[in-house]
């Protein structure tokens, strides 16, 4: 077993860095400095990537139709897309500062393993910096077709930058295309070492949870404003236009996870077996839901036989590696981990059947499930539909939480720990608190800024030409 | 070679951040000195619809430098990041104020928002090449040990080389953003402001200068090795720079606003390639040569093939944004926009 031996070879190194001189507490403010940021990131980013598309979809349609609900819609969303993509690309520079003032131990050996999705990722960030600068300060300067074309490279840019970010993380769980000799990192094989066994499915999995958040997020919005009685077109399209595609998605996204579920089965038992609390190797392993972990065992939890077995194996005679394969000092935080896992799988479900109740109104409604919303039975789906969006953002955090803690004690799975990679030098848990203050400020203020974006200038009920060009972009 | 080449590329993508973000950093610095709010306006009108299209792109130098350095010199990196973790924290908090209060202050309504978020834009323009300064005299002056965490917290970046550099590059950002505000402001057929702009050009380009000359002691008490290559290999480069920069305030005078564009930045470009020269082939000082840090062959190839693919898609785009915006005259203020979408 290739994955036990490196387990084997990577406790000896965990023991030799727990005699090295990092305090608890500077490791534990590390990691929750990192954790924080990349958790704060990580929404803006799913907006960066996924509100261009929608704002593209709502221009076009616009454009098209000649509109104006749609057009005032774009050009609005466009506004809230450049205070969105201000905020991500610092919150994404001061990542990449962390990674060195909190990680050196991983940056100044492994840092050129992963130099290379980062370069990729650096020059599609470029690209989609240059061409959103252009969407929306050129709004006006250009015809409205060949504005909508300077728009097309910020979606795949966006994308292109998700898949390469995620790619490096992916290395993280699937360490490949290097040699380690004598302690030293030779014979590097840059690309081996992106596209590893875990970037498909990590990668896959990211982008579209990034389409699903700006699609269900965008949505609740607009949710609430029509339970509040705003049932005019430009409201209207604010809905459906993003709830449709978060609804196209989602049913992919599920086929994904499981991809990516069954891929740890293989390839980071360990992961799984926290994932899903699972203490003891064998067969007709349950499937279970919640729970405590305690005196190794998953406790008070909802049991299903043969669960879990079967969902990997599509057999209850399939055999599940449990946590008892791996030494006691590299197990993550099982319930906090098994947790995150249990809320994304219950979001995802969730708007799994939202999307379901999407495509029933549709199909009932034939010509549109437009007229049928604005019947009085809509209210509950409204409802749903307006906490679908921060459940989603739940989601996409837990599944963050899972494949972060999933990994623990590791930095580098199997190879290098977080306690060996962690900044030496003293002093940085002052550091957390001065990014905890200013992240707090900066949440704050985005969130206040946003809100003004949209209250600020009231959406008329049937927008006309002039309401269009009046709304300056930036 | 590989090596050298990739921290040439490196180098280069350092020149483009200091002469394209450094402006925007130093159009914050003009900001925070425009004065009230009534009197400032007509200033930070102009600071703001000049950065605004490109400021994001323009900061993308700044991740382009960090990922090459981590990727072709790993061990570089790791030192240098976790010995200056201080002033580097501090810069990288002043980057996220500085690009979201921009962001917030042009999506704000209200005076008391654009003040509050404003003089947050403002301030942190000015603290953050500061740190960014100090981090470059901790490097240059050899105080930065090739191990993690070995150089001293406070020292590394609490020094005369440290303190030198971090004030020039205030003032070298400043100066940079006066000298290419001119032009804007007089291609928006503002004249009064151009020429107040040229005044603060100049002004800031001798502050530059008086800096600089005082730093020859100081690099000569606090730094003997890089003072030793900057006089020697790096001369005919620092002495290059001494020249545009002269000739560019002598343009400024004359109202050759255009020109004096790239004079400033070719003094600017020429100071860091001195230091540069004077330096290599050391990376850190007393420490670690190019050759040693490098990365593997693999690594090296790889980054630079794809710097160069990236380059050609780079190159049309970044010509398409600076051209789309210096083309003709910048969009009027939004509350008094004739334009019907779609006409040009």
């Amino acid at each position: 077993m290739p994955v036990l031996d490196r387990l084997a070879s990577g406790a000896q190194s965990l023991a030799a860095a727990a005699a090295g001189g990092v305090s608890e507490g500077d490791l534990a403010a590390a990691r929750a400095q990192m954790g924080f940021s990349l958790a704060w990131h990580i929404v803006v980013a799913c907006l960066g990537v996924g509100l261009p598309a929608l704002t593209l979809i709502a221009e076009w349609y616009g454009i098209r139709t000649g509109d104006p609900a749609h057009r005032l819609l774009a050009r609005r969303w466009a506004r809230g897309m450049g205070v969105l993509f201000a905020v991500g690309a610092v919150s994404g520079t001061i990542l990449s500062f962390e990674m060195g003032l909190l990680w050196p131990g991983l940056m100044g050996t492994y840092g050129q393993v992963i130099g290379l999705p980062f370069a990729l990722e650096g020059i599609a960030f470029f690209i989609e910096a240059i061409f959103l600068g252009i969407y929306l300060y050129a709004w006006d300067r250009m015809t409205p077709k060949r504005h909508l074309l300077t728009g097309l490279p910020i979606v795949v840019a966006g994308v292109a930058s998700a898949f390469f970010v995620v790619c490096a993380n992916a290395w993280m769980n699937q360490p490949r295309g290097f040699t380690l000799r004598d302690g030293r990192v030779v014979d590097v094989d840059p690309w081996a070492a992106m596209l590893n066994p875990a970037s498909p499915p990590q990668t896959v999995h990211m982008i579209l949870a990034a389409f699903m958040v700006a699609s269900f997020l965008t949505a609740a919005v607009y949710a609430v404003a029509m339970l509040r009685g705003r049932r005019d077109t430009y409201h209207k399209a604010g809905f459906f236009i993003p709830f449709t595609v978060g609804a196209v998605v989602t049913p992919f996204q599920i086929v994904v996870g499981d991809w990516a579920a069954r891929f740890l089965a293989e390839y980071q038992p360990a992961k799984l077996a926290a994932m899903e609390g699972v203490f003891t190797t064998g067969s007709h392993v349950p499937l279970t839901l919640g729970g405590i972990a305690r005196d190794d065992a998953l406790r008070y939890g909802l049991e299903i036989p043969n669960g879990l077995s079967l969902l990997i194996g599509y057999d209850p005679g399939t055999v599940v590696q449990g946590l008892d394969k791996v030494p006691r000092s590299q197990w993550p935080a099982v319930t906090a981990v098994h947790w995150a896992f249990d809320v994304m799988v219950a979001i995802g479900l969730f708007l799994l059947l939202m999307a379901a109740w999407l495509l029933l109104w549709w199909w009932r409604g034939r010509r549109g499930n437009r007229e049928l919303l604005d019947q009085r039975g809509s209210r509950p789906f409204l409802w749903l539909a307006a906490i679908a969006g921060p459940a989603s953002v739940i989601a996409l955090e837990s599944g963050w939480c899972v494949t972060e803690l999933g990994r623990q004690p590791w930095i580098v799975w199997g190879i290098m720990s977080v306690r060996e990679a962690v900044n030496p030098a003293p002093g940085l848990m002052t550091g957390l608190w001065l990014v905890l203050i200013v992240y707090a400020a900066m949440t704050v203020a985005t969130v206040y800024v946003l809100r003004r974006l949209a209250t600020h200038a009231a959406v008329p009920l049937a927008p006309q030409e002039e309401d269009v060009e009046r709304y300056p972009v930036v | 070679m590989l090596a050298d080449t990739a921290l040439a590329v490196m180098w280069v993508g350092l020149t483009c951040y200091a002469v394209f973000g450094g402006a925007d950093f130093g159009a914050g610095v003009w900001d925070l000195l425009a004065g009230g709010t009534r009197r400032g306006r007509p200033q930070r009108q102009l600071v703001e619809h000049s950065i605004g299209p490109v400021w994001e792109a323009n900061h993308v130098w700044l991740i382009f430098v960090i990922v090459l350095l981590w990727s072709a010199f790993s061990p570089v990196f790791a030192a240098v990041m976790s010995t200056l973790y201080l002033p580097l924290t501090l810069a990288a908090l002043g980057i996220i104020a500085r690009g979201a209060a921009f962001a917030f202050r042009k999506a704000s309504t209200e005076l008391w928002q654009q003040r509050l978020f404003g003089a947050c834009f403002a301030l942190s323009s000015l603290i953050t090449p500061f740190f960014l300064g100090t981090v470059a005299g901790g490097v240059a002056s050899g105080r930065v040990p090739p191990k993690l965490a070995g150089g001293d917290v406070l020292t590394s970046w609490l020094n005369p080389t440290s303190v030198l550099g971090g004030v020039l590059a205030v003032l070298t950002c400043a100066h940079l953003a006066a000298v290419y505000l001119c032009a804007d402001a007089a291609r928006e057929g503002r004249a009064p402001l151009a020429a107040a702009f040229a005044r603060r050009g100049i002004v800031s380009g001798l502050a530059c200068g008086a800096v600089a000359c005082a730093g020859i002691a100081v690099l000569h008490a606090d730094a003997p090795a890089l003072f030793h290559g900057l006089t020697h290999r790096g001369l005919p480069l620092v002495v290059l720079s001494a020249v545009a920069g002269l000739g560019g305030l002598v343009l400024l005078h004359r109202r050759r606003y255009v020109l004096a564009r790239p004079a400033a930045a070719l003094a600017v470009a020429a100071v860091l390639w001195a230091w540069g020269a004077a330096q290599y082939p050391a990376m850190l000082v007393g420490g670690t040569t190019v050759d040693q840090a490098a990365s593997d062959a693999a690594v090296l190839s790889a980054c630079l093939i794809v710097l160069a693919v990236g380059a050609a898609l780079l190159a049309p785009s970044l010509w398409l944004l600076y051209a789309t915006f210096q083309r003709r005259t910048p969009a009027t203020p939004p509350d008094a926009r004739p334009q019907r979408p779609g006409s040009p």
